[in-house]
């Protein structure tokens, strides 16, 4: 559990200014359903990652973040459409390049992590035909070498006595085991950036401890960039340098990791924390926040947020706010908590 | 609700008084669920111990949470409380009768008394009946009531949830999974029973949708003086919701104990593990950080001596031998550790 500890440190020493982004996404949306009447699952969000940072990505179920990391591994079919300013990896753009880089590029430079392991897996091959398939797309070797490197994948996620269970299949492995095996698929070819969707949702709390250990000893070790998608923000507590909040669609706050706990800017993401059962002990009911994230139908004109903020003014039903800059990230709020007053917006 | 219910304000001082216990509502007795599994053909079967020697006792307007992991046998216990299944050995008294003696006709009388709310609200209504049905269903099997009273019965119950008389006409899928946990509680309530037994009821649901429910059951139980059988494997959620707390490890009852002490003082190893694997936003209430390593052993081939030792950072040899039993440590708290007092 020293990666735990450690990520302590580093967050309190952290230095993010370290030259161009691996990852850097302007104005992103991926829109479904007809053009006249388009429904955007994600609405014009911007991000940057850089190698060796692990960003947290919070919201509730349609928030879109999962729809995020879809696009960004390309992985958004017909009718869905995704348009961005810019998509650019390690300084070249995803969305214009050729459809062979780009597919050579996922799996060796980008990997993701699903939520359910066992329907990620092919029930009818085993864990070693699943890696050596990997390995084979990316790299050459004989039969051989590769069977070889995928027994040091399985000892490198920790699975114990990973001879045997390189001829397993999945059915004989527990939830856990699967997504330690699905770790080792997606760090296969050593990717840059590790995208991981709700990697421990489906997992056991002691389990759910061991994987993020996990993630984060890999995620040092190799010096990857870790996008963690999650809806718990315990998990973004433990593990996150950085946070986006999503809420229907759109970035609400960005903010750095264990200041956003203190002092939120945005009141979705105060309303979140004040709902966590864990900051209502001896309260006789928790402060709940009414109403429920806004559908594809019955999205609000002004701020998504406004049916359901309490701070609600009249300029909040009205109009769209834009993405604020605020102490050390931003929000997406005309009247942003925890500050003096809202500064000049941000990047469009 | 015509019938006299506790209060709940007396309730909940009970806990502080122990002098003068209330009547339990539900009490288990060593209740244990043995499966026979199939080890192929011509094999002799082995026995699956899902259930092994659990007691408990609930009273009315309290609940009890059961933690623990997926395959501590959380969810076959509800099975036997709910009477889906006949428990292998131990005793279930239900309101002061003893279940397990209950002839057919007293059985059926038994069931009205403990409902269940389910974990995934998309699975547990009929996709094809409409939700005034859903609720109305309990009423035509087990009350004489006509349809004019029962319709007026569930949509009274629908307010009581927070939903709207209209929703009685719709059918599950125009409605989201909050609302369909509602529905599901709702209908849980319709026969006024003793025990709702509650498995997993938000771990399927958002965040700020968690705290409404939560808030409903919670709302619920003051008004109804219902006893809630409430499983969960969210920590933050049973500190929240229990009077007391019931852990659980591979068919085991490992400790129990009321909320205060088993958060604040937490005796079992396991229990102190799971404290301090769960991911935390305050860094002051997060606990020394000690991540138990390995599984949950096969329940077919369980460790000998305390089930637990193959897990366990104070693991010594004679755990392998003794097989540890619930023991009273004070204040109404109870651990099966053989070091207990060694480990402090």
């Amino acid at each position: 559990m020293d990666a735990l500890l450690e990520r302590d440190a580093e967050r309190s020493g952290g230095d993010r200014s370290r030259g161009a982004p691996l990852l850097d996404v302007r104005n992103l949306s991926v829109a479904f359903g007809s053009i006249a009447a388009p429904f955007r699952a994600v609405d014009g969000i911007g991000l940057t990652l850089h190698a060796g940072e692990v960003l947290g990505i919070v919201g509730e179920s349609g928030s879109g973040k999962s729809v995020t990391a879809l696009a960004l591994m390309g992985l958004v079919d017909e009718p869905g459409r995704v348009h961005a300013d810019r998509m650019l990896f390690d300084g070249r753009d995803l969305l214009t390049m050729p459809l062979a880089e780009r597919r050579a590029l996922l799996g060796r430079d980008i990997a993701m992590i699903f939520q359910d392991p066992s329907s990620s897996l092919n029930p009818c091959f085993t864990v070693a035909y699943q890696l050596v398939e990997t390995l084979r797309l990316h790299k050459r070797g004989s039969a051989k070498a590769l069977r070889g490197r995928a027994l040091e994948l399985l000892r490198a996620v920790e699975i114990p006595d990973a001879e045997r269970r390189l001829e397993a299949y999945p059915h004989q492995l527990s939830g856990g085991m699967a997504q330690r095996v699905m770790v080792a698929m997606a760090i296969a070819c050593n990717p840059r950036l590790l995208i991981a969707d709700e990697p421990t949702t489906a997992l056991d709390v002691t389990i759910q401890a061991q994987m993020l250990a996990l993630l984060l000893k890999l995620q040092r070790e190799r010096g990857m960039a870790l996008m963690l998608i999650t809806h718990d923000l315990g998990v973004v507590a433990e593990v996150a340098q950085r946070v986006l909040v999503m809420y229907a669609g759109q970035i609400v706050e960005s903010a750095q990791v264990p200041k956003v706990f203190e002092t939120p800017h945005h009141p979705y993401t105060e309303a979140l924390l004040a709902a966590l059962p864990e900051h209502n002990i001896g309260q006789r009911r928790l402060r709940s926040m009414g109403g429920m994230v806004p559908g594809a139908f019955d999205r609000p004109s002004g701020c998504l947020l406004a049916p359901r903020c309490r701070y609600v003014q009249a300029r909040c039903s009205a109009e769209q706010p834009a993405l604020f800059a605020v102490t050390d990230g931003a929000a997406r709020c005309f009247f942003p908590l925890h500050t003096e007053r809202a500064v000049a917006p941000s990047r469009p | 609700m015509s019938e006299p219910r506790p209060d709940p304000m007396e309730s909940a001082t009970a806990g502080l008084a122990p002098t003068a216990p209330k009547p339990a509502v539900l009490e288990a007795r060593g209740l244990a669920k043995h499966y026979a599994v199939s080890q192929g053909f011509m094999r002799p079967k082995a026995v699956l111990k899902a259930l092994d020697g659990v007691s408990f006792r609930l009273a009315a307007s309290r609940t009890l949470a059961v933690v623990g992991e997926s395959g501590s046998g959380k969810s076959t216990l509800a099975r036997q409380v709910t009477m889906i299944e006949v428990p292998t050995a131990g005793a279930l008294d239900l309101d002061g009768a003893d279940v397990a003696h209950a002839d057919a006709a007293q059985r059926r009388e038994l069931r009205r008394q403990v409902q269940m709310v389910f974990q995934n609200p998309f699975a547990s209504l009929n996709p094809r009946k409409k939700i005034g049905h859903a609720l109305e269903e309990p009423l035509a099997i087990n009350t004489t009531l006509n349809a004019a009273e029962r319709n007026e019965r569930s949509r009274a119950m629908l307010a009581r949830v927070g939903l709207r008389s209209e929703h009685h006409a719709r059918y599950p899928h125009m409605f989201s999974g909050g609302q369909r946990q509602r529905v599901a509680i709702a209908r849980a309530l319709m026969l006024q029973p003793k025990v709702v037994v509650a498995d997993e009821p938000v771990s399927a649901l958002d965040v700020s949708i968690q705290a409404q429910v939560l808030n409903l059951l919670m709302d619920l139980q003051e008004e109804t003086g219902v006893a809630y059988v409430f499983i969960s494997h969210n920590l933050a959620v049973v500190e929240l919701i229990a009077d007391e707390v019931l852990v659980m490890y591979l068919g085991k009852a490992v400790e129990r104990a009321p909320k205060a002490r088993l958060f604040g003082a937490p005796r079992h190893p396991y229990t102190r593990a799971l404290l301090a694997s769960t991911p935390r936003i305050d860094i002051a209430a997060r606990r020394q950080r000690q991540v138990l390593s390995g599984e949950l052993p096969s329940p077919l081939a369980p460790p000998s001596g305390c089930v637990f030792r193959t897990r366990c950072p104070h693991a010594q040899p004679r755990c392998a031998e003794e097989v540890p039993v619930l023991e009273h440590v004070g204040g109404d708290q109870w651990v099966a550790c053989v070091r207990k007092d060694e480990i402090g």
